[in-house]
């Protein structure tokens, strides 16, 4: 479980989170949305601590992130996260792509890490794109290669910060498709994204944020049927 | 047209002493370019990410090395340090004088070579729950040494070429032994001519490994 209490964020002088209140119970998954700059990427890189916090904790699964005394790398192995960006990297392969974190960060034997990359990438449909360098993939291709990269930790959550956003139109169905995928396995995910069809019916709730606040989170039908507050309204009409 | 007469055979006489000559030339280069490759990666790194007193040395390393004559280098190690009372052996000062050199370029490749790399790169790789040091050796630095690779070869050819220098402060590389021969036999012109072939085979030799190795190492 993810348990966020009172964060607060700076950038400088400008706050971008002004003081969150979220739990993300297991096996939930969560649609973040927002104009841009409303801080929702930010929360992302909070609760796996990519970016250090002015105020308030995170805890997962009990575990404070942003305590000194905590292991941040061991904690991150349960926090899969997929960029904008999709981030491959580009000198290995695939095959490699995938299989470097269990091998040096799990310290699984070579042979073994290689399983489970090659069991994650068939999972997301790259089966025969194993020893193919991330240059020669489309950017949906290298987008579910980030997400085979994330889930070959084995996380026990899933943080997508606007997944499809950088992809050509013809390729945002794959990756939701694979999303989808994974929210019907029971991953616990919290997926910051623009794809109000893909929150509607994905998500088992849907939070707004607004300038650094969030306006409001409820089920989808409540968000997209009935929302309460006026930013919610008035965003949702502006992106349908 | 001229009444020079050409006398090759001391120069073939000491063939060997030359290439041998030469292998010390080409180690002499190459051990620079790794002691270059690991203090310019590290003044590399204190340019982009620190301030106060280490980055004035860094900085002031870069600007020394690059922007004086390498002959002057040289002589610092040489001349300069002895007049404190520090005598190193010709082979250190060369050493010394090419890598300090080496260093204060290279390190300006490898800015621009991080700089080439995303930060996402590195966030990415934390993401995974890869330690700084992992995601620096694992996913920033191969790709560093991939934009840096062409120069890399550049300043290694550069390295063996100015090591002639090494021949001004007493030491017998590729150069040094040669002026000892030419001196000895007044066969100035054979001897500088065998000597400059031996330069060429050297630095297409190196070219030659470079191109093979570049095409094993980046297949993407």
């Amino acid at each position: 479980m993810i348990e966020i209490r009172g964060l607060e964020k700076y950038f400088g002088a400008l706050q971008v989170l002004k003081g969150i209140d979220l739990d993300v119970e297991k096996g939930e998954v969560l649609s973040v949305i927002g104009a841009s700059g409303s801080g929702k990427s930010t929360l992302l890189y909070c609760i796996n601590g990519l970016e250090p916090i002015q105020k308030g904790t995170v805890l997962v699964d009990g575990t404070d992130v942003h305590a000194k005394t905590t292991d941040i790398n061991k904690l991150r192995q349960k926090l899969g996260m997929v960029f904008q960006q999709w981030n491959s990297f580009p000198h290995l392969t695939a095959l490699e792509n995938v299989a470097l974190a269990p091998k040096i960060v799990k310290g699984k034997a070579k042979s073994e890490a290689r399983d489970i990359a090659e069991k994650q990438l068939r999972h997301v449909g790259l089966g025969d794109k194993l020893n193919v360098y991330p240059n020669n993939l489309s950017g949906g291709q290298q987008q579910r290669l980030a997400i085979a990269r994330a889930l070959a930790m084995e996380p026990e959550y899933m943080l997508f910060d606007e997944a499809t956003s950088a992809l050509d139109p013809e390729l945002v169905g794959e990756v939701l498709d694979t999303m989808r995928l994974l929210a019907e396995e029971g991953m616990t995910m919290i997926c910051v994204t623009h794809e109000m069809g893909f929150a509607r019916d994905v998500s088992d709730r849907v939070a707004y944020f607004h300038q650094g606040v969030m306006d409001e989170i409820g089920p989808p039908d409540q968000i997209f049927g009935d929302a309460k507050s006026e930013n919610t309204r008035k965003f949702l009409a502006n992106v349908r | 047209m001229f009444d020079y007469n050409f006398h090759w055979r001391p120069v073939m006489k000491s063939l060997p002493d030359l290439l041998e000559a030469g292998l010390l030339t080409l180690q002499v280069a190459a051990l620079s370019m790794v002691i270059g490759i690991v203090i310019g990666i590290v003044l590399a790194l204190i340019r982009m990410h620190m301030r106060g007193p280490l980055y004035w040395i860094a900085t002031s390393w870069v600007e020394l090395a690059r922007n004086t004559p390498a002959l002057f280098q040289l002589f610092f190690f040489g001349f300069g340090l002895g007049a404190f009372g520090l005598h190193l052996s010709p082979f250190l000062i060369v050493l010394a004088g090419l890598s300090f050199n080496c260093a204060g370029y290279l390190a300006e490749n490898f800015r621009g070579g991080f700089q080439a790399v995303p930060d996402t790169q590195l966030r990415a790789a934390r993401s995974l729950g890869m330690t700084a040091w992992q995601a620096y050796t694992r996913i920033v630095i191969p790709q560093v040494f991939r934009i840096v690779y062409h120069p890399l070869t550049n300043q290694l050819v550069w390295a063996v070429l100015m090591s002639s220098l090494g021949m001004l402060v007493g030491f017998r590389e590729l150069s040094g032994e040669t002026q000892f021969f030419a001196s000895r036999t007044f066969r100035i012109f054979e001897y500088f001519a065998v000597t400059a072939v031996i330069y060429y085979v050297i630095v297409k030799f190196i070219l030659g490994v470079s191109r093979l190795l570049a095409m094993r190492l980046f297949r993407y």
